[in-house]
């Protein structure tokens, strides 16, 4: 299974949020996987479409997905995914 | 009036505040989400419960419920706008911003009402647990006339519920306008008559006046007020007709925010800023003007505010009252208290961050 990590930012509001092993061939499978975890964590990634949200980034290895509205990447078996938030504030 | 143990909720560029006044001081008693923008908070009168709405740069805007006065936070479930739902830039709509949380009619305590962007009116019926889009002011033609101001899309930041009739519903738009409903939300009819929108070709159109906030009056819900883009309004016949109410040469005209006395329908403050394309404090004075007289004659009270070099702003839901003390925050952190129904001002704090709404737990 990939593994996925996540930023601190989201544990905020997901206290139990826990690195480690998701199922998934696909970000869109794995952000559905989540979501079954951590009920409403999805909707912190995308939008209401199922777009990843614009000052989120997901990256796969140390690759930034491409379908940012599909989230059609693939996901390997023995891969590693980040779910950061994008560097803004003030 | 007994002033002690109010207690006030603030939504602020880096979170949620609650102060309460102990003994003579306000203090900060609680301070939830740090670092998070709040776009709108609210102590819901018939439940109790505390509602904050979330304006997070990364996770989208939230909204968030608290049985306990913000000690502790559940994440609620957002509304959605139906599968298919454009906006007038013909973008899909994603609720991207919730401008206010309202109550409805007391003798339906469990309603809950949310005014988005993209202009969307979302209405709970049983205490938040679920909303759903209110269709019919979606689907009203007019609303292809809507557009965003400071923002990208239109946006519905003002729900009013007449206390004589649970089913006669206001919003207003910004920018669009104010709408009526009579049946609950079945449909809707623009009142915008009398109004000015100097931005338009046809100033005097049916749809796309700027209400920055609309009021009513409990005493007389005929009485409606509208601190509007282009003027102070005020209607004494339900919205059929709007007057303007600006002083003519006086600050009282552009702003945000506008209120309305509890037992007096004639009496109302705002607080003036220098308009839209600066959006400053007035003469870098900050005041607050009150008229007693419908709009016909105005008073600016100043003492306890800062009378230069001040920049301050108030948002539209960033003054409220409470019997005779009135509280405003600003666009710089600036957090003011007056006791006597706003003649004069004293600083609870210049330390804060900007704030969005001011609204007192009832």
């Amino acid at each position: 299974m990939p593994e996925i990590k996540f930023t601190n930012h989201l544990k905020r509001f997901f206290p139990a949020l826990t690195n480690g092993p998701i199922s998934g061939h696909t970000i869109a499978e794995v952000v559905a996987a989540l979501d079954v975890a951590y009920p409403g964590l999805s909707a912190y990634i995308v939008d209401e479409h199922g777009k990843l949200r614009q000052h989120v980034n997901i990256f796969v290895g140390e690759d930034m997905i491409e379908d940012r509205e599909g989230l059609s990447d693939k996901v390997n078996e023995d891969e590693r995914m980040y779910i950061f938030q994008a560097l803004s504030g003030g | 009036m007994e002033t002690k143990n109010l207690s006030v909720v603030l939504a602020t560029r880096k979170g949620v505040l609650i102060l309460e006044k102990q003994s003579s001081r306000w203090e900060i008693i609680n301070h939830s989400f740090p670092g998070i923008p709040i776009s709108y908070a609210f102590r819901h009168p018939y439940s109790g419960v505390l509602w904050a709405a979330l304006d997070s740069d990364h996770w989208g805007a939230k909204l968030q419920r608290s049985d306990d006065d913000g000690k502790s936070w559940q994440d609620v479930e957002m509304p959605k706008y139906p599968e298919g739902a454009m906006t007038n830039a013909d973008t899909p709509a994603i609720l991207s911003y919730i401008w206010t949380i309202s109550e409805g009619h007391a003798e339906r305590p469990a309603d809950i009402f949310l005014g988005t962007e993209p202009g969307g009116l979302f209405y709970s019926k049983d205490g938040g647990k679920s909303f759903a889009l209110v269709k019919s002011l979606w689907d009203d033609p007019g609303r292809s006339q809507w557009f965003g101001a400071g923002r990208d899309h239109p946006g519905l930041h003002s729900v009013v519920v007449d206390p004589r009739d649970a089913n006669h519903i206001y919003i207003g738009i910004s920018v669009g306008g104010v709408y009526e409903s009579k049946d609950g939300g079945e449909s809707w009819v623009p009142k915008n008559k009398g109004l000015i929108a100097e931005y338009l070709p046809n100033q005097n159109a049916e749809v796309g006046h700027d209400p920055h906030l609309l009021v009513m009056s409990p005493s007389n819900p005929d009485v409606l007020w509208q601190q509007n883009h282009c003027g102070i309004f005020v209607s004494r016949d339900g919205s059929e007709n709007w007057e303007k109410a600006s002083e003519e040469s006086g600050p009282a005209h552009f702003g945000f925010p506008v209120m309305v006395d509890p037992t007096n329908p004639e009496t109302a403050w705002v607080i003036p800023g220098v308009s839209d394309e600066v959006r400053m404090a007035v003469d870098g004075a900050l005041c607050v003007s009150r008229t007693e007289d419908g709009g016909k004659t105005w008073t600016a009270f100043r003492e306890g505010l800062p009378q230069e070099n001040c920049f301050d702003i108030v948002f539209r839901h960033g003054f409220d009252q409470m019997g005779d003390v009135l509280m405003f925050g600003t666009t710089t952190g600036n957090l003011f208290v007056s006791e006597n129904r706003g003649e004069s001002w004293e600083l609870i704090s210049s330390f804060i961050p900007p704030v969005y709404s001011v609204r007192f737990m009832k």
